[in-house]
């Protein structure tokens, strides 16, 4: 168990981690931070979705250990300062971009990453960027909607 | 074997239990107290369906508490639960529209067994239904004691503690019908910020972490357990009773790391079942009396056709797993958080397994990452709670995928055997339908035909199967839709011709119109195209597919545009409704093209989501969804009819678009492992 010091959405915080702690387990069970979701362990499903440096990773497969001292954001740190959401989180709920909502928070994660890269993405764009997250509620129409609506921040 | 002529045959006939023996009473008076002054109206469910789903003996039939208080705040107490079909939603809707109220003003509690009344649980589309008209008759009757509405302006009797008026709902009271509009999610801001918790989000202080010990195969028993390499591990608690084995640690992967360090030999006894023999093991056994009306009603057909459909055991795949905290008391009262559709079947589970009265047994259902009829089941619960038990401190317990996978229930495996004849005029002249275990829903057909028979053979599973998104009626829709097609054909006849044909159901005809118009059937000018239809549980809905050819060998055919059309009565909000027929389509595009549970020697060998390919982005073609809104009727579920027609309407396009009649469901076969990359390239 060593200690590790990582920057999560903008702050300095401090954890726990053996060398097989994921950082999806970091965030969830000593950050309190539980928007990024277990769904399969194996990076297939993407709701664990978070970003360190900017790029979206699958945190349920990545150590904890091996992005100590990098910048990690996830859903929670999204929204701005004064509590506004970022404009994707907006037309998710405009367009009924999910139903349990379970997948949404890496969904979200997912797309902000593509619209940082193609801020008006094409069909392909986002069948490329999003094909690893799944939405058994099956709304993936709706994300898709959300995508190319989204006004870029 | 059941004849099916006149029942509603398959009330989810898989979890339902008969009711506990003993039922003991919440202490009203106590929770009553708790509401604070205001009104409270406690509604009863219609006494014959209480009496219908629970039996005779039905301990008590209350269907909902309505509270207001003397500041305007309504609570609305109810044993449905949220699930990600927006019951929260459509609930609060009935409850706000029929007071005149805020829906801010509005609060739900539901699934929680200490707060609301006992509720069977929250499946077979009956939450719209049932409970909604439930709400709406109690939002009424209140109302009804203060006319003006304007909660600004109520009197009370008195002040203070104590609900004032604890009113019946008369028979004079009468709800109106929904107003039909898409009012957002409620809570939505808390989904799109990670801030909404779930089960497996739940955290209470000094709470642990479990891990189940478990063997590869079904069935298998503990033949040597060695504790010993685990314990060595710090903050480890390894428990083990009889074939019980888990483990307790600070974090998930210190509990994961404890579970493997034990040393287990496990046994099994041979499974002979597996995917490649289960369609004849299912049928092995079973009977069909010969019934000479049929035959000679065949014999007399101009044309007829034999044939067999199968349908593969499917899995849920809920998005959360299944997951629990489980707290005990220092008296020995439990405490549970968990993921489920069924809270109170949960308590009673737990009470059962711990030799517990249920009233000191608390279940408590935050939303959970979905269930389509998958979590009806308290296991996990059950689980966690022994593990807190020995470690002496609230336990989580998530269920990985890979468990979630082996260990919960599947969608039954079924064979379909299905004869029929036409005449000249291309009606239908006999109709012989027999289905061996996938289940009796949907199973009657909706065409006229005057020699018939329905039967339903029960069977031997070798899997654990349970409730699923419309139950067995995606089976038997996919069995007669595409024999209907192969029948059109035969008669030289449009599909949708010889359907509406052969139906008389005014609702089944507008669906069935409704869906070919927007898809212009007829007039599209590309091959590859396939209709289907059907009803079940007060819903109808018609479905057209277009599919083109696969490009290589290999490759599946490309769905490339779908047309839902669906009734349901009067719509409550049209948009969660879009959505509902949105997501149940896409659920069915899995069933139809591609799930399927491999299995062999009482193994699973595709239990994991690297493995077992469900729908993702570049599955999904363009669906429009035509719904059609009956304000004169009430309103039907729609969590589950609208899946139906989806497979056979698939099945019935990649016919058209090929030349190839797949008979089988899943239609096309995942070959071994399915990655990410190579779902992506279909």
């Amino acid at each position: 168990m060593a200690r590790l010091m990582l920057t999560v959405n903008g702050a300095r915080r401090s954890a726990d981690a053996a060398p097989d702690t994921t950082l999806l387990e970091v965030l969830r069970e000593q950050l309190d931070l539980t928007g990024a979701k277990y769904g399969c362990g194996e990076g297939q499903c993407g709701a664990c979705t978070v970003h360190v440096d900017g790029s979206p990773v699958r945190s349920c497969l990545l150590k904890a250990a091996s992005v100590a001292g990098r910048s990690i954001t996830t859903i929670e740190g999204l929204a701005d300062a004064q509590g506004d959401l970022h404009p994707l989180q907006k037309v998710f709920l405009e367009a009924g971009a999910f139903q349990c909502g379970f997948c949404t928070s890496g969904m979200i994660m997912s797309g902000v990453a593509l619209l940082k890269r193609h801020p008006h993405p094409t069909e392909d764009q986002i069948l490329e960027a999003m094909q690893g997250n799944i939405c058994r509620c099956g709304m993936f129409l709706r994300v898709k909607e959300a995508l190319r609506t989204a006004v870029p921040a | 074997m059941i004849d099916l002529r006149v029942f509603e045959l398959e009330p989810e006939r898989y979890e339902l239990k008969a009711a506990p023996r003993y039922r003991f009473e919440l202490d009203r008076r106590g929770f009553l107290k708790t509401l604070g002054a205001g009104i409270l109206i406690v509604s009863f469910l219609d006494r014959a369906d209480a009496q219908r789903r629970r039996g005779p003996a039905a301990p008590q039939d209350v269907g909902s508490w309505l509270h207001i208080s003397t500041a305007g705040k309504v609570t609305v107490f109810t044993g449905k639960v949220e699930v990600g079909q927006n019951s929260r939603t459509a609930l609060t809707q009935a409850v706000a529209e029929e007071l005149g109220a805020p829906h801010s003003s509005v609060e739900m509690v539901m699934g929680d067994t200490a707060r609301v009344p006992y509720d069977m649980g929250t499946f077979g589309s009956m939450t719209t239904p049932r409970m909604a008209p439930v709400l709406r008759k109690a939002a009424a009757a209140a109302r009804k004691l203060w006319p003006p509405g304007d909660w600004s302006t109520l009197r009370f009797d008195a002040a203070g503690e104590g609900v004032l008026h604890a009113a019946m709902i008369g028979e004079d009271v009468h709800p109106h019908q929904p107003r039909g509009e898409s009012i957002p999610k409620v809570n939505g801001r808390e989904f799109v910020t990670g801030g909404h918790k779930y089960a497996s989000d739940m955290q209470v202080p000094g709470m642990l972490y479990g891990r189940m010990i478990r063997p590869d195969q079904y069935s298998a028993v503990i033949e040597s357990f060695d504790a010993a390499p685990a314990e060595k591990l710090p903050g480890v608690k390894v428990v083990r009773e009889g074939n019980f084995a888990g483990v307790v640690a600070g974090g998930t992967s210190a509990a994961a790391a404890a579970a493997k360090a034990c040393r287990v030999e496990w046994k099994a006894p041979a499974a002979k079942s597996s995917s490649e023999t289960i369609f004849r093991d299912l049928k092995a056994g079973a009977k069909v009396e010969p019934r000479q009306d049929i035959e000679v009603a065949l014999a007399k057909s101009k044309s007829k056709i034999e044939q067999t459909y199968t349908v593969a055991y499917i899995a849920h795949v809920p998005l959360e797993p299944r997951a629990s905290v489980a707290q005990w008391s220092s008296d020995g009262k439990l405490t549970v958080w968990t993921g489920t559709q069924v809270p109170f079947g949960v308590r009673d589970e737990l009470a059962e397994a711990f030799g517990l009265q249920t009233a000191d047994v608390h279940v408590m259902m935050p939303d959970t990452g979905s269930g389509y009829g998958g979590k009806h089941s308290g296991e996990c619960a059950v689980e966690a709670a022994r593990l807190a038990k020995s470690a002496g401190k609230p336990v989580k317990l998530v269920w990985t995928r890979e468990e979630e996978f082996m260990w919960a229930y599947f969608r039954p495996a079924g064979v379909i055997d299905v004869r029929s004849g036409i005449d000249d005029a291309g009606r239908l002249t006999a109709w012989d339908f027999h289905n061996y275990n996938s289940g009796g829903s949907g199973i009657q057909t909706p065409y006229n035909v005057s020699v018939k028979r329905t039967e339903f053979h029960n069977a031997e599973s070798p899997l654990r199967q349970g409730s699923y998104r419309g139950l067995a009626a995606t089976a038997n829709h996919f069995a007669r839709e595409v024999q209907m097609d192969e029948l059109a054909h035969l008669a030289k006849m449009d599909p949708l011709e010889f359907r509406l044909k052969n139906m008389s159901d005014p609702r089944l005809k507008a669906v069935l119109t409704a869906a070919a118009e927007k898809f212009q059937w007829g007039r599209a000018t590309k091959p590859g195209c396939g209709i289907a239809c059907g009803f079940e549980k007060g819903g109808y809905v018609a479905c057209c597919a277009e599919v083109a050819p696969p490009v290589a060998a290999g490759k599946l055919p490309k769905i490339t545009r779908l047309v839902v059309a669906f009734e349901c009565g009067a719509i409550v909000n049209p948009k969660h409704l879009a959505m509902q027929v949105e997501g149940a389509t896409v659920m069915g595009i899995g069933g139809a093209m591609f799930e399927a549970i491999e299995f062999a020697g009482g193994r699973l060998l595709n239990g994991r989501l690297s493995q077992y390919r469900v729908p993702r982005f570049r599955d999904v073609p363009p669906i429009e969804v035509v719904l059609v809104d009956r304000k004169d009727l009430p309103s039907a579920g729609a969590g589950e009819t609208p899946i139906v027609g989806v497979a056979p309407a698939i099945a019935n396009a990649v016919y058209a678009a090929t030349g190839e009649r797949l008979h089988g469901l899943p239609l096309f076969k995942a070959h071994g492992a399915q990655s990410r990359s190579e779902a992506g390239t279909n």
